[in-house]
């Protein structure tokens, strides 16, 4: 159960790693994840049964995913719709997507192959958390090469202070579409690598996923703050891997696990409220240092 | 002298909730030449911020034309027009990204209007150089090229924003009550600096104060606003006759109705 809980953290760190590119960096709540998530999964696991190889499949629903984010992106900034709505559009919209590449609602990858099948010696779940960590190590590695590249700069730029940075002569719509995009081929990633894990694919898996992403990232920056870009990024990795293992926790404790959103939502809401919970009681329980007051 | 910039018959009319309109640039014509100097007064609501927003693109005019070196740049987009004009904000926020470093910010605006790669940055290979840039500020911004500029003081963050304006020698340079927020000392400081820095790389710029002594003191031709249009244009000479008494009355006298 433990590696299991810990193979599941570092899949979903992917997500919380794409909500940080565009919620944190371009200051966008960006709603199509619980869109382009499922959508990874429906396209990855389609592919498989119809036959194709499970990385191209997994690749497959990258492209599917940036496709959705192109879409968001460019209602909001050629369309003049706020990002929350269009974020909610092509959310609901993409659900009739899944069901037409789907043809159903859900689809099993029974005794079809997965991405994880090369390390099938490897005791159950390891071969996930060694896929796990590498496309991890490779995320991350991409993310950061991209931030500290010129194009990177003025994409964190556009998110810090947009009016100097089309003052710069920073063209800020063609950051926001490439920021949604991105973000979206690594939510949709994310949710082929679930979708093979759990190993089926669900039209309605995207609800809720926002929350789970969030928590992992707000967990990250209750616990460290001050952290470089690259720290960021891990941390984020240990914020998910604790999220699961908060869940499990509570699992383990007996509560019914068909109301487990509730207490996705209250362990997100406890660590939002951290920050102001902890002015309140005067003391800090993680660096232990006083609030000044 | 050569024309940089020539305004014909800029006009910018918004729609009140009432549905009244309210013009607010009223067929501005203007030409500013290479080399000019000037600096804008006028009261509140005047235009001058809209001017300029006018100029760098930031709001769309609703008639007339606007012409950078002889060539229509109305329909220009303003990050088009980023690579000509370079422009100093009253907020010390305005002209920094506030979780980048000093360097970085740098770094940003030394890629003014320039496309920008998929390649690494060479923040390193361009540190010494910023390091004496920022140096000859003499506030101690070389001591903090890799903080945070959110962390900085207002002064600090103006003068950032300046020498970030500056650095690729914009043709035209916008300063919009750029000294306001801070204190008298450091607001002197940095209006020598600007001075020094316009002089030294010979740029052509137009500055928003309500400092009537920095108007006088500086540049080479000064106008005044008033309700949209442009009340008074004083070329070197006229200017140079011109006393603060002068200006106090005019200013008294032009500035009535909207004034405060």
């Amino acid at each position: 159960m433990l590696i299991s809980a810990i193979a599941q953290g570092f899949l979903w760190a992917i997500l919380g790693i794409g909500i940080f590119t565009t919620y944190r960096i371009l200051k966008f709540p960006d709603l199509t994840v619980e869109g382009s998530f499922p959508l990874g999964s429906a396209v990855a696991v389609t592919a498989i049964v119809s036959g194709i190889n499970p990385v191209l499949a997994t690749i497959l629903a990258i492209i599917a995913g940036m496709g959705a984010g192109l879409v968001t992106s460019l209602l909001y900034t050629k369309g003049k719709v706020p990002v929350i709505l269009s974020g909610i559009l092509v959310m609901s919209g993409l659900h009739s997507v899944m069901l037409f590449v789907m043809q159903r609602p859900n689809l099993s990858l029974l005794n079809q192959p997965r991405i994880y099948d090369a390390f099938n010696a490897l005791p159950n779940y390891f071969d996930v958390v060694i896929v796990g960590i590498g496309v991890l190590i490779l995320v991350i590695s991409s993310i950061l090469f991209f931030f500290y590249t010129s194009v990177g700069q003025a994409y964190i730029a556009t998110g810090d202070n947009e009016s100097m940075a089309r003052s710069l002569g920073i063209q800020t719509d063609n950051m926001k579409i490439l920021g949604l995009v991105l973000s979206n081929g690594i939510f949709a990633l994310s949710g082929a690598l679930v979708a093979q894990s759990n190993g089926y694919a669900d039209v309605n898996g995207g609800t809720g996923v926002i929350v789970i992403g969030l928590a992992s990232l707000i967990i990250a920056e209750v616990m460290f703050k001050e952290v470089t870009l690259g720290e960021r990024l891990l941390t984020i990795v240990i914020g998910s891997v604790l999220y699961q293992l908060l869940i499990l926790g509570v699992i383990r404790l007996g509560f019914d696990t068909t109301y487990i959103r509730i207490f996705s939502s209250t362990i997100l809401a406890v660590f939002l409220m951290t920050p102001q919970l902890r002015k309140g009681l005067k003391l800090d329980m993680f660096s232990g240092k006083e609030e000044s007051v | 002298m050569k024309a940089l910039l020539q305004l014909e018959k800029v006009t910018k009319i918004i729609q009140n909730e009432s549905d009244t309109n309210n013009t607010i640039l009223d067929q501005v014509d203007l030409t500013i030449h290479k080399g000019d100097f000037i600096t804008v007064l006028g009261g509140n609501g005047a235009g001058k911020s809209t001017l300029f927003n006018s100029i760098t693109g930031s709001a769309s005019v609703t008639s007339g034309q606007i012409k950078l070196n002889g060539k229509n740049m109305t329909n220009w987009q303003e990050e088009k027009r980023a690579g000509f004009i370079g422009r100093v904000f009253q907020d010390p926020k305005m002209g920094t990204a506030p979780r980048m470093t000093v360097a970085e910010n740098l770094l940003l605006a030394l890629k003014r209007g320039q496309k920008r790669y998929l390649l690494p940055r060479k923040l390193k290979e361009n540190k010494e150089y910023f390091e004496k840039l920022c140096g000859s500020v003499g506030n101690g911004l070389e001591n903090h090229l890799d903080t945070p500029t959110g962390h900085l003081s207002g002064g600090q963050r103006q003068s950032l924003s300046l020498l970030m304006t500056t650095l690729t020698q914009p043709e035209l340079l916008l300063l919009d009550e750029h000294t306001a927020a801070l204190d008298p000392k450091t607001s002197k400081r940095l209006m020598t600096l600007t001075n020094q820095m316009i002089e030294e790389k010979q740029l052509t710029c137009m500055m928003i104060t309500h400092r009537m002594e920095d108007a006088l003191t500086y540049g080479n031709r000064l106008i005044l606003m008033e309700n949209g249009k442009i009340k008074l244009d004083l070329n070197q000479e006229e200017k140079a006759k011109l006393t603060l008494e002068d200006l106090f009355v005019l200013f008294e006298k032009r500035d009535m109705s909207a004034a405060v």
